[in-house]
């Protein structure tokens, strides 16, 4: 660990290094992301962070954006930027490199092990970032419900996302929560 | 890059082989990307599938598989990677940025005006509530993804897998071991398994 007070160069390590033991994708480096910014460098407190998802699913795009408001909090907009950058840009690289040498051997029959080994590692990890997530989110047995609500619906239905964050956020507005 | 020549011995069933894909130039693959990015409300992937493969053609449903297996098995981001690789595919580096800026910088914009909001705003009761309200119903959508990724495992009787998916979480969710070093174990070890249950398979 650095001991750097400098936050830009400390979010562009943790990340940088993140990002490369991410596998399965930003969802799965959850735990870590929480273990960093509120066990390891106090960037911000529990709920924070649960507010910190909360804004990255509202916002259209890819989940990596927490990443992105992470940074934002720690350092504002240079932050973010730097935060962003650190996550996508080595492994944007790698599979770059990696596609190109794929593309000379796409015939190799490893490709397919190793992606076979990883899925129920990347599952796991999800798994455990849904359960760190419910931890600090669900204070309240209606906010479980809400979750376990949700989490069925979409599991069950075609929904559009975007209506089960609506419909948590008129409960929590409405003070249900 | 070839103008890929799939499989000889397995024409295409859907697409006639002959007509060569549709080349995005750079302007186009940004505007794509920031399209898909944009609807994507808790993830991108259905309309990335959606805008590459039935709105615009560039690849085939195979294509689009097996360049999303690669990104899925590297580290980092997915969709980024996909991004990057798609791309690159076509227009190179360039490419690759194009893309790359068109699925990251609108959203970005967007959720770093609405953390500027929390900011001023975050202290606002009204405001704390929606917002646990929305976590809440967050965590549920995450959740299902993962019961809808266990699925196949369960339904293969994947035992191994499932072992390893359980260990996985037990000691990055209950114990909370760092991640690198969880990793470094857990990767040879579903390796190892891996490979040993294909060659029984084959046996």
């Amino acid at each position: 660990m650095s001991t750097n007070s400098n936050p830009i160069a400390e979010l562009v390590w943790t990340f940088g290094l993140m990002s490369l033991f991410a596998v399965g994708g930003a969802n799965s480096a959850i735990p870590e992301m929480h273990r960093a910014a509120v066990e390891v460098h106090y960037w911000m407190t529990d709920k924070q962070f649960a507010d910190v998802f909360a804004i990255s699913q509202l916002s259209p795009g890819p989940n990596v954006l927490i990443v992105t408001l992470i940074g934002y909090s720690v350092a504002g907009i240079t932050g973010a930027f730097a935060a962003t950058v650190a996550m996508c840009g080595p492994t944007a690289l790698l599979a770059y490199y990696v596609s190109r040498f794929l593309e000379r051997s796409r015939h190799a029959r490893w490709p397919a092990i190793v992606q076979a080994a990883l899925v129920p590692l990347s599952i796991g990890l999800m798994a455990a970032s849904g359960l760190i997530l419910a931890r600090t989110s669900d204070q309240s047995w209606i906010a479980a419900l809400i979750t376990i609500g949700a989490a069925a619906l979409a599991f069950a239905t075609r929904l559009n996302p975007f209506w089960m964050l609506l419909a948590g956020g008129i409960l929590g507005f409405a003070g249900v929560v | 890059m070839l103008p890929d020549s799939s499989p000889v011995a397995a024409p295409a069933p859907d697409a006639p082989a002959s007509s060569p894909p549709n080349q995005p130039g750079l302007l186009e693959l940004f505007l794509a990307f920031a399209k898909m990015s944009l609807a994507g409300f808790g993830g991108v992937l259905v309309w990335a599938r959606r805008g590459i493969v039935e709105q615009h053609r560039w690849m085939t449903a195979e294509e689009f598989n097996e360049t999303f297996a690669l990104c899925h098995f590297l580290p980092g981001p997915n969709i980024v990677n996909l991004s990057v690789v798609f791309g690159s595919r076509f227009r190179g580096i360039a490419g690759g940025f194009a893309a790359f800026a068109g699925l990251v910088g609108p959203p970005m914009l967007i959720a770093t005006a609405l953390a500027a909001l929390y900011a001023h705003y975050g202290d606002i009761d009204a405001l704390r509530r929606t917002l646990a309200g929305v976590a809440c119903a967050a965590v549920g959508l995450l959740i299902a993804v993962v019961f809808k990724m266990m699925m196949p495992l369960i339904k293969r009787r994947d035992a191994a897998g499932l072992v390893i998916l359980v260990s996985v979480f037990a000691a990055i969710g209950l114990v909370r071991w760092p991640l690198q070093i969880v990793l470094l174990v857990a990767i040879p070890l579903s390796l190892a398994i891996t490979i040993l249950a294909r060659r029984r398979v084959k046996a």
